[in-house]
């Protein structure tokens, strides 16, 4: 009989990692779609910030109370997922706690260990609920989070209250199951979790018992591989682009804007000065700045798809904070929606810019990076404003009315302000005037 | 009387066969703003106190570009610094301070790649860097004990990692440092980075220079010390739409140590 249960199995698991798949090539190609920027070098100052930032949570505890939260579930993400591969062998081999016999009194360990990582997760879990619905932090009730956002939200952490709840009843029936010596369970020890709940099972038969632990097992392992498809159509999938994300970190000093070399080559050709390579004929410049997601770089494409719209940009940003409509946050999760849109072939008639973010948005950027400080996984939402900026000044020449103004004055006087350059050294005069 | 103060030009002295050790860059702030044309000079007299062997570009100087870059014009940028790179390299430069966070972050992050190499050195590392040596000392008076609160600039500060050298220029004044509430890597904009010195705010419920502004009142300090033209802009303007600007100054650090000095 089990073997048809081993079948099932393994349709159970391999119907969503098909699903899995096909997610992952499509994101993987959404983000390709961006442009080149090479982000080859400095390997050992990249595994560094990987593992302090991503591995290491180091900027989640700029905020101690969440990043502890945070904290105990990424633990108990990372570690339970042990317990899912004794889930997977069982699963295809027709076995139960194939692990025990082996491990002995380890395994007793072990699931006390899993025990209380699971509760931690559950307290986490509530007390981010809690956060969001019932404390409001204002940071998860911007105008960008209306909808599926908050929804997002929501349902991991309920799902993840759901799922840590079947493994704690799962192990309740299973000692109920083991104390009556009922054949194929083997003794774990006693679990301290879940045996608080032991006083609700003991009065129901055998088979009952049997269903209802083999029914969370299901669930829990049904409900892993839904979670892991879910995941990637969800702001979570930063569990696993987080890693990538701050391995391709931006090294350079915050305030350094990244060179545009077409147009080096350019300036350096009208002012006479030797060009390397001239002669070849010019590399296709295309656009310059971005007017839409596929002018950005596959990096800001990739921080799009890292981004768990936490807030912590958006409520450190000086104009958001001030009332004005730019969100940092908002701009990494407009990337992320157009970029879907056009991988899916929706694209057609919008762009980003104009029809996702407004100019009114990216104008009211001080380039001060308190969004970029403060993301937990090093996103840049700077670089993204940035560059429809330049869209804006070169391609439109439609920056607002005082910047072309100071253009000019740069252009004609040298200086961002209207005063004569024969005027810039009359400072010296009062040198010693007030002396 | 002392002697003369002097700011010579880099052309006046190759004419006598001189090199500066030090280019002194003004920025087209501390050259054109009246309020930080005041910096420029409080700085020039620490430089001639030391003996520092400075020059600056005069009416050979021009604007790095860095609003224009902001603001997304990356071709002007690139004009006015290749400009400039030709003219520092004409004249065989090698280190420059500034005064100013912008022309700062914009030398030393932003040139290097059309190939304009610098040691650049923001004006309160560089006095820093003189107490520490020991050249600079302050008899701590005129601001001693005084409560001083520090504007930390976000181009030297996010943008470039200087928290530190202010703070520690005015800890030797012995004046009394606070802190705001959000302060170095936290600390709150001017409100006029990014190009957003040249034009009017986008509409929302406050101007952010009158929310830090109200964040540097409330720590009771006399003194808002900043080490940017912009910053000192705006929070000048903040005082004075606070009506404060009989009890509360903002000032350069430059000019602060320039007063303990005398």
């Amino acid at each position: 009989m089990t073997w048809i249960l081993q079948v099932v199995f393994v349709v159970v698991v391999a119907v969503p990692i098909y699903f899995l798949i096909g997610r992952i090539k499509q994101i993987r190609s959404n983000i390709l779609l961006g442009k080149d920027l090479d982000r080859s070098d400095r390997s050992g100052d990249r595994w560094k910030a990987m593992l302090l930032i991503a591995f290491g949570q180091k900027k989640m505890f700029k905020k101690p109370i969440p990043a502890f939260l945070h904290l105990l579930i990424y633990v108990g993400f990372l570690v339970i997922n042990l317990e899912v591969l004794e889930f997977l062998i069982d699963g295809l081999l027709g076995t139960h706690r194939i692990f025990a016999p082996y491990l002995g009194s380890f395994y007793n360990i072990a699931m006390n260990f899993f025990e209380f990582l699971a509760l931690g997760v559950l307290i986490s879990c509530i007390a981010f609920l809690i956060r969001r619905n019932v404390i409001k932090v204002p940071r998860f009730t911007k105008p960008e989070m209306k909808g599926w956002p908050a929804m997002d939200g929501n349902l991991i952490l309920i799902i993840e209250c759901i799922l840590m709840f079947a493994i704690l009843k799962m192990n309740a029936a299973d000692q109920v199951l083991q104390s009556r010596g009922v054949a194929g369970y083997v003794d774990t020890g006693d679990l301290m979790i879940s045996s608080l709940f032991i006083p609700l099972f003991q009065n129901y038969s055998d088979t009952f018992l049997i269903v209802i632990e083999r029914g969370a097992w299901w669930f829990h392992i049904i409900g892993i591989f839904a979670f892991a498809v879910y995941v990637t159509y969800s702001k979570h999938l930063h569990i696993f682009l987080a890693f990538p994300n701050t391995y391709y970190s931006n090294l350079e000093p915050k305030g350094k804007i990244q060179n545009m070399d077409a147009v080096t080559t350019e300036v350096k050709s009208m002012l006479g000065i030797p060009v390397k390579g001239a002669g070849e004929p010019p590399a296709e410049v295309g656009t310059f700045g971005a007017k839409d997601a596929t002018d950005l770089s596959w990096k800001s494409l990739m921080e799009a798809y890292s981004c768990t719209e936490c807030g912590r940009c958006t409520s450190e940003c000086p104009a958001n904070q001030t009332g004005k409509t730019l969100s940092p946050r908002k701009v990494m999760m407009d990337t992320r929606d157009r970029i879907e849109d056009i991988g899916a072939g929706k694209g057609e008639g919008k762009t980003l810019l104009g029809d996702f973010i407004t100019k009114e948005e990216i104008n009211a950027c001080t380039s001060c990076n308190a969004c970029t400080e403060a993301c937990p996984i090093n996103i840049d939402p700077l670089s993204i404003i940035l560059e429809m900026k330049r869209y804006v000044a070169m391609e439109e020449s439609g920056s607002p009315a005082s910047w072309n103004s100071m253009f000019s004055n740069i252009e004609t006087n040298f200086a961002p302000w209207k005063f004569s350059p024969t005027d810039r050294f009359n400072w010296a005069q009062d040198l010693n005037d007030k002396n | 009387m002392s002697d003369t103060i002097k700011a010579p030009t880099v052309a006046e002295l190759q004419a006598k066969g001189e090199t500066p050790e030090i280019l002194f860059w003004v920025g087209c702030a501390g050259s054109f703003d009246d309020r930080y044309k005041r910096v420029t000079v409080a700085f020039t007299k620490i430089l001639n106190k030391l003996n520092v062997n400075f020059a600056v570009l005069g009416p050979e100087e021009s604007c790095t570009g860095d609003p224009a870059r902001r603001a997304g014009n990356e071709f002007l940028f690139q004009m006015q610094a290749m400009a400039n790179i030709q003219l520092l390299d004409m004249y065989q430069v090698k280190k420059i301070v500034t005064a100013c966070p912008h022309c700062f972050n914009t030398l030393k992050n932003e040139y290097p790649d059309l190939g304009g190499n610098y040691e650049v050195i923001h004006h309160t590392t560089f006095l820093q860097g003189l107490l520490d040596e020991g050249k600079l000392k302050v008899s701590g008076g005129a601001f001693k004990g005084q409560k001083i609160t520090y504007h930390d600039s976000c181009y030297l500060g996010r943008a470039n990692d200087i928290y530190e050298a202010p703070r520690n220029v005015l800890k030797s004044l012995d004046a009394d440092l606070v802190e705001m509430k959000r302060c170095k890597t936290k600390g709150l904009c001017c409100g006029a980075g990014g190009g957003q010195m040249f034009k009017d705010a986008e509409a929302g419920d406050k101007e952010i220079n009158i929310e830090r502004t109200e964040e540097a009142l409330d720590t009771g300090a006399k003194v808002i010390a900043s080490g940017c033209p912009f910053c000192m802009t705006m929070l000048s303007d903040g005082v004075k739409s606070k009506e404060k600007e009989a009890e509360v100054q903002v000032k350069d650090i430059a000019e602060l140590l320039d007063d303990a000095m005398d």
